[in-house]
């Protein structure tokens, strides 16, 4: 049986565990203080001044104090608009892991649960939805919609697009995830026995088959939301995704792009960093918690 | 009239495209109030497939293909999954085998307990475990109070089961169906569950079905006890008549197996060959490959349930007593 006592020691002796708790958490704090620890606001334009565009890192010649980490082509902190970047990337993650988790759940654990034809609509349902990429979804959707809305409605719907795009795209991982954990669980006997008291089928999935099937899902959840900052990243590197004037990681990897090779590394590069490290330390954190909680990989201590 | 009847009970699973195997063969059985019944037979008999009917719980792809189940007067069969669902578990319990499976690992014991009496009773959350608590007590599982929070594995076996039985009694049930309640317990827990479970019926004047292969605990505890063979009845009577005098074959090679039955350093009585598979049912008495006292008219005709005993050549009193 695991215990949360027996989690916490097993973190704590595992040192990829602690560093990718330790990033994890930095990264989380800055994103959600930014707007106390931010050197600068980028998004207050009354902060910004053009003049101080494409700056290098304060160390270098020709920096400055003010801009630890350098400026972009517009003026803007490079560490500021990190901070600020790495919460909507976050955000973007999370929100999409959410749906993802609700609809994953919910129709896994129907398919799984009822078997026969709901499952098998419902898992060639999944099949076609995984054999077209999220990428290819979103690229779609998003192009429709940035043509369709004018440029200001775009950039106040944005995120909740991505969120519900990439969350909807990723469903049947849940789905599939739940529904095998489920055709485990439910010829054990204590769905007979919570049959044989009389509990209707929704109770039975929800109180019982779910709580025994939330080790894989919460695996899977820490991975998804890792490669939900991915996609996010990736599609606003293409320009479709977060509003440069509201910028993700992925909007400011892309924004410094065009200036790599006119010397202007650090706009591109230190979001870059942050966001390989925020995506490494989930991943880390993703496979550390599936061993710990992976009843076969356990060892004698808990 | 008594409280449950069950009439003629054919439970069938597909076999290939079109065909179907017959797990129960046509099933008799009337119980009355406050009555305990011994379901007796090997594995694969049919007795959990035949409790499990009862409540109208056959799992896919199985059903039940013909028969008629009566409980106070209304045939179960007939009921809605909604209207059935008001009969198990609250007129109807159930106790399982082996109480390591039978409880959610993940939730605790009065997490379980509380919703199986929300599903049956508009109560309140402090009512509700105040009852909870009265049944742990009333199945002496000591500190009640505190097992409420606890998890099914830090309890130990005995225990676990008798959580299983305040659950099952929790709702003041007139049935309760116990299948195999003793065989995953230490010999010496055995006993003890078996004794409460006793003591519970007859106090509470709970009628009791009583599925097991070992008919030293039938003889303790019923009244009345039913052999099955291969999906159907060849046996039926009063518990002391069929224990003294056996007249089924059958019956009487289970009788001669047990080990009390063997005097010291004896070989141990074994009924020769095996129950067949219900996909490949002998011609005629299905027991007659095994049978010593086989006829012709064994392995031509199916002998029908008269006066208590299908067998075309049943046993003398003189000769069962030898």
């Amino acid at each position: 049986m695991i215990t949360w006592r027996g989690v916490l020691s097993r973190f704590l002796g595992d040192p990829v565990a602690i560093g990718a708790g330790v990033v994890l958490l930095v990264l989380v704090l800055m994103a959600v203080f930014a707007p106390l620890l931010a050197p600068q606001n980028p998004y207050d334009l009354m902060q910004i001044d053009i003049m101080d565009s494409e700056m290098p890192p304060a160390w270098r010649a020709g920096g400055d104090e003010r801009f630890l980490l350098g400026t972009d082509t517009q003026g803007r902190g490079v560490l500021s608009t990190i901070m600020y970047g790495t919460g909507i990337s976050l955000l973007i993650g999370a929100g999409a892991v959410v749906v993802q988790a609700v609809l994953g759940i919910t129709l896994g654990l129907i398919a799984g649960y009822r078997g026969g034809w709901v499952d098998a609509f419902l898992m060639r349902l999944a099949d076609i939805q995984m054999s077209l990429s999220t990428l290819m979804i979103a690229i779609i959707v998003l192009a429709i919609f940035s043509a369709g809305f004018d440029a200001n409605t775009y950039a106040d719907y944005a995120i909740f697009m991505l969120i519900l795009i990439i969350g909807v795209a990723e469903w049947p991982k849940f789905a599939r995830t739940v529904r095998s954990s489920v055709l485990g669980e439910k010829n054990k006997e204590y769905v007979d026995a919570a049959r044989v008291i009389g509990l209707p089928p929704r109770r039975i999935m929800w109180g019982h088959i779910l709580p025994n099937t939330l080790t894989p899902v919460l695996v899977i959840s820490t991975i998804q939301v890792a490669e939900a900052i991915m996609t996010e990243a990736a599609l606003s590197f293409l320009g479709l995704g977060m509003p440069v004037d509201r910028p993700s990681l992925g909007s400011l990897i892309r924004s410094g792009f065009e200036f790599i090779f006119s010397g202007s590394w650090w706009i591109t590069f230190y979001p870059a960093m942050v966001l390989i490290a925020l995506v490494l330390a989930l991943n880390l954190l993703g496979d550390w918690m599936r061993d710990v909680l992976n009843p076969k990989l356990r060892r004698g201590e808990d | 009239m008594p409280m449950l009847e069950v009439r003629d009970l054919h439970v069938a699973f597909p076999q290939g495209k079109t065909d179907e195997v017959e797990a129960l063969r046509g099933v008799d059985l009337h119980l009355s109030k406050g009555e305990r019944l011994g379901v007796v037979g090997e594995s694969g008999a049919g007795k959990s497939m035949l409790a499990f009917a009862i409540l109208n719980l056959i799992a896919e792809p199985g059903r039940v293909s013909d028969g008629e189940i009566i409980f106070h007067g209304q045939n179960l069969l007939d009921l809605s999954e909604r209207e059935i669902r008001r009969i198990r578990g609250n007129r109807i319990s159930m106790i399982f085998q082996d109480p390591m499976v039978t409880l959610n690992p993940v939730l605790t014991i009065g997490t379980q307990m509380m919703e199986t009496l929300r599903a049956h009773r508009r109560i309140s959350d402090a009512e509700a475990r105040r009852l909870c608590i009265e049944k742990l007590k009333e199945v002496s599982i000591p500190s009640a109070d505190s097992r409420m929070e606890a998890y099914p594995h830090e309890l130990s076996g005995g225990l676990r089961q008798r959580v299983v039985i305040a659950i099952a009694l929790l709702t003041d049930p007139e049935l309760i169906i116990a299948d195999e309640p003793t065989t995953a317990l230490d010999v010496t827990i055995q006993a003890e569950i078996m004794a409460l479970i006793l003591k519970l019926c007859r106090e509470k004047d709970v009628a009791l079905i009583l599925i097991t292969h070992d008919l030293g605990v039938v003889a303790e505890v019923t009244e009345r006890i039913m052999i099955m063979y291969a999906g159907k009845c060849v046996e039926e009577g009063p518990t002391r008549q069929i224990i003294d005098a056996p007249r089924h074959p059958y019956t009487y090679g289970l009788l001669r197996a047990l080990p009390q039955k063997v005097g010291r350093g004896q070989r141990l009585y074994q009924i020769p060959g095996s129950m067949p598979p219900i996909t490949a049912l002998p011609s005629g008495c299905a027991y007659h490959p095994r049978c010593e006292r086989v006829t012709d008219r064994c392995r031509r005709e199916i002998p029908e349930l008269g006066d208590g005993t299908a067998c075309f050549s049943p046993l003398t009193p003189v000769e069962a007593a030898s």
